[in-house]
């Protein structure tokens, strides 16, 4: 079977504005970058281009008109997938095994800051008959039900996600690319308002602006072009339904999608076989239910392990060592980007002052805001 | 199984009831409205930027890329055939040729208009061939409009530039 | 000088395994349906896993095909509208490059099974276009450069009145020549069961048809429609078991063009005929014209229908109206082209369109497209699509024979 490894990556920002740059500007940097790094031309060795946007997110109706041009993707093969970036290296991946491709390039950014009514824009995917009428609070609150749902039934005290803003944010302080990183303890944490009871303000990814491009190859082209390739061993995307109401407020999206990626990837006990993990912390306690979700530590056992900093940067198990996007911040469809970046630097041994010690990773995101979505990659090295 | 028979007409139904206009006007249909409040707030970048404060003292700016020679209008900040940076930002010239065109008699929301609107691919003079951009033509009777036309801006005046295409009122028939 | 085009490289093509198609399923298109797109969707599939004879339990991946959010009233559409296509509990996802998604989904859908990841995938696509008011069209507003373009209030129907003209001018061709693909599509969509706008038709009553941006008149346009349409494409394992004739694809291509629409020459869609090399290269097809014995090309429009039959190879620059004026592409002629009555015909739901491009195909080559089948032996046929800003090539070629 063809494997597929990453042999490129690339990014621009992270930032909480970019007032200079244009949305075309940013792709183009972030791909500039990710080319040099994989040493390839676009116009000339690049078989696919996968672009991952919502239409609103982005303030077009046709995103995908306003693509190839800076992905040096004119007139190639390119398209869009309604998604996070991790949906995106699983179509480059399916496309290069079934010999579509030798070499395909994922992208995936975020102009929130053009995004002048947010709110409203994501209440804009709620079920236009059953949930826009009610009520005129500000979608977060969705998160504040599930949250609610959650630690009700796993009988958690809001002290354990509290802890996960002080490890992310801290985190965070050792990368340069995180606007959002601070120390910050758990104490500050249940200080701070409680904007949508039970989720306090700190616990909220604050959005952020920026792009991620990966060059990925098959295996042979892979070897040729570096000689740290990360396989990307598993992927996953599973969805469990459109309807609010019904989803279970745990995970199951995160669970399914990890259970595809971990059997294509062989990984039969995640918690013992994956070294670092970047899940998806948009809200604090969807970092507690990914852990879970993905299988890294028994739901009875979190709280205490996260207390005792087993997560932590220097634990048995990071997770969210970049600072999560509680540190870098809410970068919409890039975000599974940033967490396969920070899986990538970090397996490639190039993270820096945050670097830890590991050969296979994991990158989880979910789709946000109204939705039970989500998807997963497995990295090794 | 009953597939894989050559005799079967597919599709073998088709499901989906009809409304009709009518039924919405008489409240046969049960509908629920939402007006989303969605705005935003598009950062021009580096080249448009420039683009438009170029408009706004009445000139048309391009940017060149040495690699294969072209000169691109609306101006860029790379070159997306040759994936690289432009070098260096130079000005066309306000005048040009129609190289198609359309006479519209609906607006944006497929509403009729009162009088139609004609609109154009004006490729520049000065930049390379085929740097074409869209605009409005006025002056000129529907009927004499022809592919080839040459035609010159008509700016508004400097008070009245505010750094957008439609700085440009439209274009008119360049005499002679 | 323009820089010459890049060539795909020598790729092999070389994949886990071979994909078939095994069942279809399409709705009524209409102005405005009753249904909402949930509703539209299951209906599709329902009748897809029908043909095929499996249950949604045998599905084990879902693609979405659906074009702008706007339509809908809906961001992250595709989520919205994951229950009504089957895709609850398992991979989901939906793809999208405007208006060439009707046969750019099936092309996903191809790679789930190719790949080796799925042995049965389904593909959906919808449009439920009447929810937007005023008009569909106003959804169009916002494919537009937000700077450049925006401000000047452009109606979508410009770019096509635009690229119909230079189409024209380059090739000498005239409205009446153009105005026969209306009159073929809109007649053959008689004889299917979902049409919104078949009927018979002159000339005469196109040229003479309500001027919207012209050349472009009411008659030269599909409708905007509600709809849905489903296809279920398997492993040669599950074919096997299904049915004793399914049909294979043949060849997948795709292709997006630069956003400076301006500066392009629009008389050739250069993006259906890079699309469609890389589809006929996969197929083995060097002579379309000879090989292809029937096709589905993209006709939102009906200049469209000419101008990417010569992107496809099917005709050379110029040809196409031609051939349609000796009835060389009438569902009788030589190389029958939108045999289904086209979007021109039985309505153009975006993504949904599928229906009467790849499903369409699908059923002609299965023999099953009844009082619509082309009176030609086929053998391999090619479906198009086109969307964007006159951007995206998204080319299917399908065939009986493995
Ligand atoms: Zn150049």
């Amino acid at each position: 079977m063809t494997r597929v490894a990453v042999v490129g990556a690339g990014y621009s920002g992270f930032n909480s504005n970019t007032p200079d740059l244009s949305w075309k500007e940013l792709m183009y940097e972030a791909a500039v970058r990710a080319y040099e790094d994989a040493g390839v031309d676009p116009r000339k060795d690049v078989d696919a281009f996968v672009t991952c946007a919502e239409d609103f997110w982005e303030g077009f109706a046709i995103f995908d008109e306003f693509v190839p041009d800076q992905l040096g993707a004119v007139l190639k093969p390119t398209f869009t997938v309604d998604a996070d970036f991790l949906y995106g290296i699983a179509n480059a991946v399916m496309i290069i095994k079934s010999g579509l491709a030798d070499i395909a390039v994922v992208e995936a950014h975020s102009k929130a800051s053009d995004i002048l009514t947010f709110g409203e824009v994501i209440k804009f995917a709620f079920d236009p008959i059953w949930l826009r009428p009610i009520g005129k609070a500000h979608p977060y609150y969705f998160a504040a039900l599930e949250k609610s749902a959650y630690m009700t039934a796993r009988g958690y005290s809001d002290d354990v996600f509290a802890k996960v803003v002080e490890k992310n944010k801290a985190n965070g302080r050792l990368n340069s690319d995180a606007p959002y990183a601070g120390k910050v303890t758990a104490d500050d944490v249940l200080r701070s308002e409680a904007v949508f009871y039970p989720i306090r303000k700190l616990e909220i990814a604050q959005r952020a602006d920026g792009a991620i491009v990966f060059v990925l190859a098959r295996e042979e082209i892979a070897r040729e072009l570096t000689d740290t390739p990360i396989w990307v061993s598993g992927v996953g995307w599973w969805s469990e339904t459109s309807n609010y109401d019904t989803m279970s407020f745990t995970a199951a999206y995160a669970r399914k999608s990890a259970e595809m990626a971990y059997k294509m990837a062989g990984i039969t006990n995640p918690a013992r076989q994956i070294d670092v993990a970047e899940v998806d912390d948009r809200f604090a306690f969807k970092e507690v239910q990914h852990i879970e979700a993905l299988k890294l530590a028994k739901s009875n056992e979190i709280p205490e392990l996260v207390e005792g900093g087993y997560f932590g940067r220097g634990g048995d198990l990071p997770v969210n060592v970049s600072g999560g996007s509680l540190s870098v911040g809410n970068l919409l469809e890039a975000t599974g980007g940033q967490k396969a970046l920070e899986v990538v630097l970090q397996l490639r041994g190039e993270a820096g002052r945050r670097q830890v010690d590991a050969e296979v990773g994991v990158a989880q995101a979910w789709r946000y805001i109204p939705t039970a979505s989500g998807a997963v990659a497995v990295f090794s090295r | 199984m009953a597939v894989g028979k050559k005799d079967i007409s597919c599709p073998p139904y088709v499901k989906g009831r009809e409304i009709k206009a009518e039924d919405i006007k008489e409240g046969k249909v049960t509908y629920w409205e939402h007006h989303p409040d969605i705005r935003y707030s598009f950062t021009a970048g580096q080249a448009i930027s420039r683009f438009l404060k170029g408009l706004k003292e009445g000139k048309l700016l391009a940017t060149k890329c040495d690699h294969c020679g072209r000169i691109m209008f609306p101006p860029r900040m790379f070159c997306e055939l040759c994936f690289r940076p432009v070098d260096e930002w130079c000005e066309v010239k306000d005048t040009g040729v129609v190289e198609t065109f359309s006479v519209s008699y609906i607006d944006p929301d497929a509403k009729p208009l009162e009088e139609p609107v004609i609109v154009a691919v004006i490729s520049v003079d000065g930049a390379s061939p085929k740097m074409g951009f869209m605009h409005i033509l006025g002056e000129v009777d529907p009927d004499d409009v022809y592919i080839g036309m040459k035609v010159k801006a008509v700016w508004k005046s400097e008070s009245e530039r505010e750094g957008s295409v439609t700085d440009i009122k439209y274009w008119k028939p360049l005499e002679g | 000088m323009l820089m010459e085009i890049e060539r795909i490289k020598g790729l092999n093509f070389h994949k886990k395994q071979d994909v078939a198609i095994v069942g279809a399923g399409i709705t009524t298109f209409k102005r405005r349906l009753n249904e909402t797109g949930k509703e539209l969707s299951y209906y599709a599939v329902k009748q897809a896993l029908e043909e095929a004879g499996l249950g949604i339990e045998d599905i084990e991946m879902v693609v979405m095909g659906s074009a702008p959010d706007a339509f809908d009233g809906l961001h992250m559409k595709g989520e919205y509208l994951l229950d009504g296509s089957g895709g609850s509990d398992r991979p989901y996802m939906r793809v999208f490059v405007g208006g060439g998604t009707g046969v750019f989904a099936p092309i996903a859908g191809y790679w789930h099974v190719a790949s080796g990841l799925a042995d049965v995938c389904l593909v959906v696509c919808e449009e439920k276009m009447s929810s937007c008011h005023p008009h569909p069209q106003s959804a169009f507003k916002y494919i537009w450069d937000p700077i450049l373009d925006r401000p000047l209030q452009p109606n979508l129907i410009w770019i096509f009145a635009l690229e119909m003209r230079r189409y024209m001018h380059v090739n000498n061709i005239k409205h009446e020549d153009i105005a026969l693909v209306s009159v073929k599509n809109k007649a053959n969509a008689l004889d299917h069961p979902a049409a919104q706008l078949a009927e018979r038709i002159t000339v005469e009553d196109v040229l003479n048809s309500e001027p919207m941006a012209l050349p472009v008149r009411r008659l030269d346009v599909s409708p905007p429609s509600d709809g849905a349409s489903a296809l279920i494409m398997v492993a040669p394992h599950i074919a096997r078991q299904l049915t004793d004739d399914p049909v294979w694809v043949a060849g997948v291509g795709w292709a997006l063009d630069t956003t400076w629409w301006t500066n392009r020459d629009l008389y050739f869609p250069r993006y259906v005929a890079e699309a469609a090399r890389m589809a006929y290269k996969m197929a083995h097809i060097t002579e379309p014209r000879k090989e292809i014995d029937v096709a589905e090309p993209y006709d939102p429009f009906d200049y469209k229908e000419l101008h990417h039959m010569e992107g496809l190879g099917l005709a050379r620059k110029g040809e196409a109206p031609i051939l349609t004026r000796e009835g060389v592409t009438a569902r009788d002629g030589d190389l029958p082209t939108c045999p289904s009555g086209g979007l021109l015909g039985v309505g153009n739901p975006i993504a949904a369109t599928m229906g009467v491009k790849v499903a369409e195909l699908y059923w002609q080559l299965a023999y099953r497209a009844g009082k619509r089948q082309v009176a030609k032996e086929v053998t391999r046929g090619v479906a198009q699509a086109w969307g964007d800003l006159m951007q995206v090539g998204t080319v299917v070629v399908l065939s009986n024979k493995r």
